[in-house]
């Protein structure tokens, strides 16, 4: 890759952060969801979808993707500028998360051209939702016991079970799966293989989900004898548990080739201190209260550990003891922060704390409210936090398996 | 609220390397406990490979016999001392000559700082019985009666001060806080007793000053003085946080080794949960707490980013380094309780770093008037 000069990358961000003035949607009246989990009406559905769509075709999603593939072919400093400034502005989230995320890079990393060919342009574009079949409902934290079956009949498999937390299930053309083609495997892992299925074939059927918000987000999935072409596998039959962990590396941030832009709105650390500024603790502003300050600042000095050891990440000399740490403790340190973050922020409102959305007297509309809710998804959904403390232990700090 | 990031010099890099292995070779445990109890508390030779190194003037200007790097690159030393507990006037001395750089007049830091760069130990005399951290409280008096200071008054918690060369002082003089700055033969004069200190690495001392005299010209210059007494402060949290991150880190790594080990039920300890979740949160608040004092380095020259930074920087390593080393005690069980377990040096070594220039809730109070208004 030629070098890219400084010049170069800050005409780009004067470019994008102008262009994200320009284009910007403006409120669309009803509520955004604040992460790809939780887009449980069509209207917000349709709204992502769309505003996807002019990102990538602005150029400022899948720059650093390969051009004959329908990404913008550019080094991937300029794809992380245009996120910057995407996320800066606050814009709304990229609807196709587990495509852009997680089944793009798969594909691109370690798929056939054909399968390059067929599916990256429409992930980009958000022509074609991607969902991920790896939970099933015995079988979550535990992902190795999937049994979800797949049997290979002529030209196609024939898959029985179900999966369950399906994020935009319903609203998916193509998942990615988790299924087991050998019950006698010598070993729970062997007997797995990796699949890039359609969703709109007989046999699928997804059933809504609601959430501990009342809204909806993510379905059960159920197959009764659904038919999809054998070439729907993802590597070779058996070695679906290591494409599976592959992908959950692009999941946790531990591997790179993300197609860019954010699927998730962090709650800002500056607008709880607007909250703390408006809501009162015996008739003064909560921000008045020393104990309220000191817990004020040590969610700032949490919210800067979290950008300060992404940036450290990058410095060689101060990983090197542990050179995987940084990477695998992202997930864990910013899901817990924001869960704590927004929990925080309902402590301040006293009584008013039991309002909900949809409440007129609510602080902020009821957004802390929801957002508290909805920060576990975070700490539950790709391996929940305690998961997390094990992958730390062991893989990290080197402690014994349980 | 801008991104915050972290800039990392080639020189800090070298500087990380060679004290890593420096201090690993130098202060094995062994050599630690020994010194525990040895009057002096620290090796002479040591001391002057680190003089011969340069290390006592990294931070100061070639001009006055310094290296002329910054602040940033004694950091990686500081955490590196930290983290094999090696003893030595090492802090107070850097500190010493920051306050000659930050407060001192030219004639002062020509005499001084090339002596010191040169391996002259220094201190600093500025604690005193209110015990507030903040340092422009100062309530030692210096009477003017012609050429000389008539002083009166305690200090406490002054490190190294039998081998201190030169020794910086707090004083109120007429109202206002200065400082002055002693040499050997006045230094051996001071009323002065050992403290018991919790850290048994350190050596404490304090002096009473009733009686005491010395001439006017020990004066810094005056108008510098509550500038330089900020900057001590602040460059005293930083090298804390140092020798706080790289002590949490062998706390962490010294439990592993336990959890690793040691068996009870038929498996090793680590397999518990309760034992391995913990010992995560330890090591990410580490992680966390390191981020943080490599940020404060290399911005802690930045107008009030560096403060901010420096303070963030020495309430988290705090945290982290109490945490780690309490925790430590815990999951060695039994052994933890004895004076033979090396996880008591770690909390002990914990509890003085951060009580000293301000714990966790000191410096958060501090910068929640900044950051919040
Ligand atoms: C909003 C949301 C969206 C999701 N989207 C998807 C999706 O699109 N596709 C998909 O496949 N899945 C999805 N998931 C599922 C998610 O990955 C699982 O919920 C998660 O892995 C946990 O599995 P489980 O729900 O079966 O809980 P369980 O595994 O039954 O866990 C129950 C509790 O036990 C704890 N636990 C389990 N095992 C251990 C252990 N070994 N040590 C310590 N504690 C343990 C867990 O931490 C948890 O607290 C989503 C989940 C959420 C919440
Ligand atoms: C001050 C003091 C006085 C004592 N007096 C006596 C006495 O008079 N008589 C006597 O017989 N004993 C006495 N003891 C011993 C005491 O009972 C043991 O130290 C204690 O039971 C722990 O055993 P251990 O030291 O072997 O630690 P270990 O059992 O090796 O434990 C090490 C660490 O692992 C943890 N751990 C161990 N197993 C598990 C598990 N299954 N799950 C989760 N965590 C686990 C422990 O909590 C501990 O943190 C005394 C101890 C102390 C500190």
């Amino acid at each position: 890759m030629s070098t890219i000069s400084q010049k170069e990358l800050d005409e780009f961000r004067a470019e994008a952060a102008a262009w994200v003035k320009e284009n910007a949607p403006a409120n669309p009246g009803f509520m955004l969801p604040l992460t790809f989990m939780e887009v449980g009406t069509d209207e917000q559905f349709n709204f992502l979808r769309e505003w996807q769509n002019k990102v990538y075709e602005a150029g400022y999603l899948g720059a650093a993707w390969p051009k004959e593939y329908g990404g913008h072919g550019l080094d991937q400093a300029f794809q992380d500028i245009a996120s910057q400034e995407l996320a800066r502005a606050q814009t709304p989230i990229m609807l196709n998360a587990i495509g852009l995320n997680w089944a793009g890079p798969l594909i691109l990393d370690i798929g056939t051209e054909e399968q390059k060919k067929r599916y990256i342009k429409g992930i980009l574009s958000a022509e074609d939702i991607w969902c991920q079949g790896f939970s099933e409902p015995d079988h979550g934290s535990d992902l190795g016991n999937a049994q979800t079956k797949a049997v290979r009949d002529g030209d196609e498999y024939v898959l029985n079970g179900s999966k369950i937390w399906t994020t935009q299930g319903n609203y998916a053309k193509y998942m990615i799966l988790l299924a087991r083609t050998n019950p006698d495997a010598p070993n729970k892992y062997a007997g797995l293989s990796f699949f890039l299925s359609p969703m709109t074939v007989p046999g699928i059927e997804t059933v809504p989900i609601r959430k501990l918000t009342g809204e909806y987000g993510f379905t059960q999935t159920f197959f009764t004898d659904a038919r999809i072409p054998a070439e729907s596998l993802m590597g070779k039959e058996g070695e679906g548990w290591l494409v599976a962990m592959r992908t959950l590396e692009y999941e946790r941030g531990a591997r790179r080739g993300q197609a860019g832009g954010h699927v998730m709105v962090a709650s800002d650390p500056e607008a709880i201190l607007d909250l703390a500024r408006k809501a009162t603790r015996g008739g003064k502003p909560a921000m008045e209260d020393p104990v309220v300050r000191d817990k004020l600042v040590q969610l700032m000095i949490e919210a800067r550990s979290l950008q300060l050891c992404s940036s450290r990440s990058r410095i060689q000399p101060l990983t090197q003891d542990r050179p995987a740490s940084l990477a695998l403790s992202s997930k864990l340190m910013s899901t817990e922060f924001y869960r704590r973050l927004n929990e925080f922020a309902l402590s301040l409102q006293g009584p008013k704390a039991a309002y909900y959305v949809g409440e007129e007297d609510a602080y902020d509309e009821g957004i802390w409210q929801r957002a508290y809710l909805n920060s576990f998804s975070a700490t539950i959904g790709g391996g929940t936090s305690q998961i997390q403390h094990n992958i730390i232990g062991e893989h990290v700090l080197g402690l014994p398996k349980g | 609220m801008k991104r915050s990031t972290i800039g990392f010099s080639e020189e800090q890099a070298q500087l990380l390397d060679i004290a890593a292995s420096f201090c690993r070779e130098k202060s094995p445990v062994e050599k630690v406990r020994k010194l525990l109890e040895d009057e002096q508390g620290y090796d002479p030779a040591v001391w002057k490979e680190m003089a011969e190194l340069g290390w006592l003037g990294i931070a100061v200007p070639e001009e006055f016999g310094g290296i002329g790097l910054s602040l940033a690159e004694v950091v990686p030393v500081a955490e590196q001392m930290g983290r094999h507990l090696m003893a030595g006037p090492f802090v107070p001395t850097t500190l010493a000559a920051q306050a000659i750089l930050a407060g001192g007049t030219e004639a002062q830091k020509k005499a001084l700082l090339p002596e010191i760069c040169a391996g002259a130990p220094a201190s600093l005399a500025l604690m005193e019985e209110h015990g507030d951290w903040d340092l422009t409280h100062v309530e030692a008096e210096a009477r003017r009666e012609g050429d000389v200071l008539k002083l009166s008054g305690k200090k406490t918690f002054v490190l190294d001060l039998p081998s201190a060369d030169y020794l910086i002082l707090s004083l109120n003089l007429g109202g206002k806080p200065v400082l002055a700055v002693l040499g050997k033969e006045e230094i051996g004069k001071l009323n002065a007793r050992r403290e018991t200190v919790i850290d048994e690495t350190r050596r404490s001392y304090q002096i009473v000053l009733d009686g005491v005299s010395v001439p006017a010209s020990a004066l810094l210059d005056e108008g510098k003085a509550v500038q330089a007494l900020r900057h001590i402060e602040l460059v005293a949290s930083l090298l804390l946080s140092a020798e706080m991150c790289g002590g949490a880190a062998s706390a962490i790594d010294y439990t592993l080794e336990y959890l690793t080990t040691r068996k009870q039920f038929g498996k090793l300890i680590g397999s518990y949960q309760s034992l391995k979740h913990t010992v995560v949160d330890a090591h990410i608040a580490y992680e966390q707490a390191r981020s943080h004092l490599y940020s404060a380095a290399s911005n802690f020259n930045q107008q009030g980013e560096g403060e901010a930074a420096t303070r963030m920087a020495k309430s988290v390593a705090s945290e982290a380094f109490s945490f780690a080393s309490d925790r430590a005690i815990q999951f060695h069980g039994g052994f933890g309780f004895t004076y033979e377990c090396d996880a008591q040096l770690y909390r002990r070594r914990a509890l003085w770093c951060e009580y000293q220039h301000g714990d966790a809730v000191y410096h958060r109070r501090l910068l929640a008037d900044a950051l919040l208004g």
